[in-house]
């Protein structure tokens, strides 16, 4: 029974882990208007008590963004401009006006993070580290919303497969609560959060950029 | 059975989520160099700036190009050691390989003149 059990739970895990058809698609259609090359990553809002939540998520929101073919402004020294200039609050800095930004910067597009969830919730049988974010894409040029989405991440996603009865999970839980603190587990699942916020694969993630293949294959 | 029936739905979990294209850049430890940089602790600016040459230097030898925002990054390091030569050597290669960053790297540049 327990086994059945599992293997369903394993079915449905692997399932919804590589969902690569998209369901109700995103209407795309001021995004492909507005072609965006470049994007800014704006400092993130944090509505999480974690203090590393936003920077977390900065770092690791370059990758999914530059590999669907976009020129993303490096996080830091931009995040670094925005202090320097009395923008220590990243509420101040996403109030900035887009046109300031397409001045300063030059970037065609913004993306402006909101962090829900980030770090490691404390339970009997499991300690999870979730990471949930949401973010809109503002064409600088006209202000205008090109996209928006939100994804989720649990470390609890990768465990649980080998554990057996009760004892086992008590003891897993155990384990996890020392791993999932010492280490920035958050900083990791944050990884898999934004890549399934943005990714080109992601349901409903970005459009190819104008440096990847697939833009120019698509091209008419 | 039941093993059987999890070994299929292993092979097709792995198959289902192997993506074949290779990326498009070299990151190696970009991301957590930056992460580094924002936790302001358990690494001083020169280990940074030493990990970040070591992705530049990987990068070239795994011929894929280096992440965008890598030299940018780098030069500002380099500026914050008081190294405006490495500094303004590194902002070039990232306008130089990203022109889309012009506008901001001439800022920044602009910008270091009027501190220094």
């Amino acid at each position: 029974m327990v086994r059945l059990l599992l293997t369903v739970v394993a079915a449905v895990t692997l399932l919804s882990g590589c969902q690569t058809t998209p369901k109700a698609s995103y209407d795309y259609t001021a995004f492909r208007a507005a072609a965006p090359a470049s994007i800014l990553v704006m400092p993130p809002i944090n509505h999480t008590p974690e203090v590393m939540a936003p920077y977390g998520m900065m770092a690791q929101i370059v990758r999914p963004i530059a590999e669907a073919g976009y020129y993303v402004f490096p996080v830091a020294v931009v995040n670094q401009t925005f202090i320097a200039n009395g923008m220590t609050v990243a509420e101040d800095a996403q109030a900035i006006s887009y046109q300031k930004l397409h001045e300063i910067f030059g970037a065609d597009a913004g993306l402006y993070i909101t962090v829900r969830d980030y770090g490691t919730s404390y339970a009997v049988l499991a300690s999870d580290t979730i990471v949930s974010a949401e973010a809109i894409l503002v064409d600088l040029q006209t202000g205008q919303l090109l996209w928006q989405g939100a994804a989720s991440a649990s470390s609890g996603e990768s465990r649980g497969a080998n554990s057996n009865g009760l004892l086992g999970m008590l003891v897993e839980a155990a384990l996890t609560q020392i791993i999932e603190t010492v280490t920035d587990r958050g900083f990791d699942v944050a990884g898999i959060t934004a890549s399934r916020l943005l990714s080109t694969k992601a349901r409903n993630g970005l459009l190819p950029g104008p440096r990847s293949d697939k833009a120019k294959q698509t091209e008419p | 059975m039941i093993r059987v029936g999890l070994a299929v739905i292993a092979l097709i979990g792995l198959a289902g989520c192997q993506s074949s294209a290779k990326p498009m850049y070299y990151y190696g430890g970009y991301q957590t160099a930056v992460y580094h940089y924002f936790k302001n602790d358990e690494t001083t600016i020169d280990e940074q700036i030493n990990a970040l040459e070591i992705i530049i230097e990987k990068a070239a030898n795994s011929g894929l190009r280096v992440a965008p925002g890598v030299h940018a990054h780098l030069g500002m390091l380099y500026f914050e050691q008081g190294d405006g030569v490495n500094g303004a050597m590194h902002f070039a290669t990232e306008k130089q390989l990203f022109p889309e960053s012009s506008g901001y790297i001439d800022f920044l540049l602009a910008n270091q003149r009027d501190v220094q």
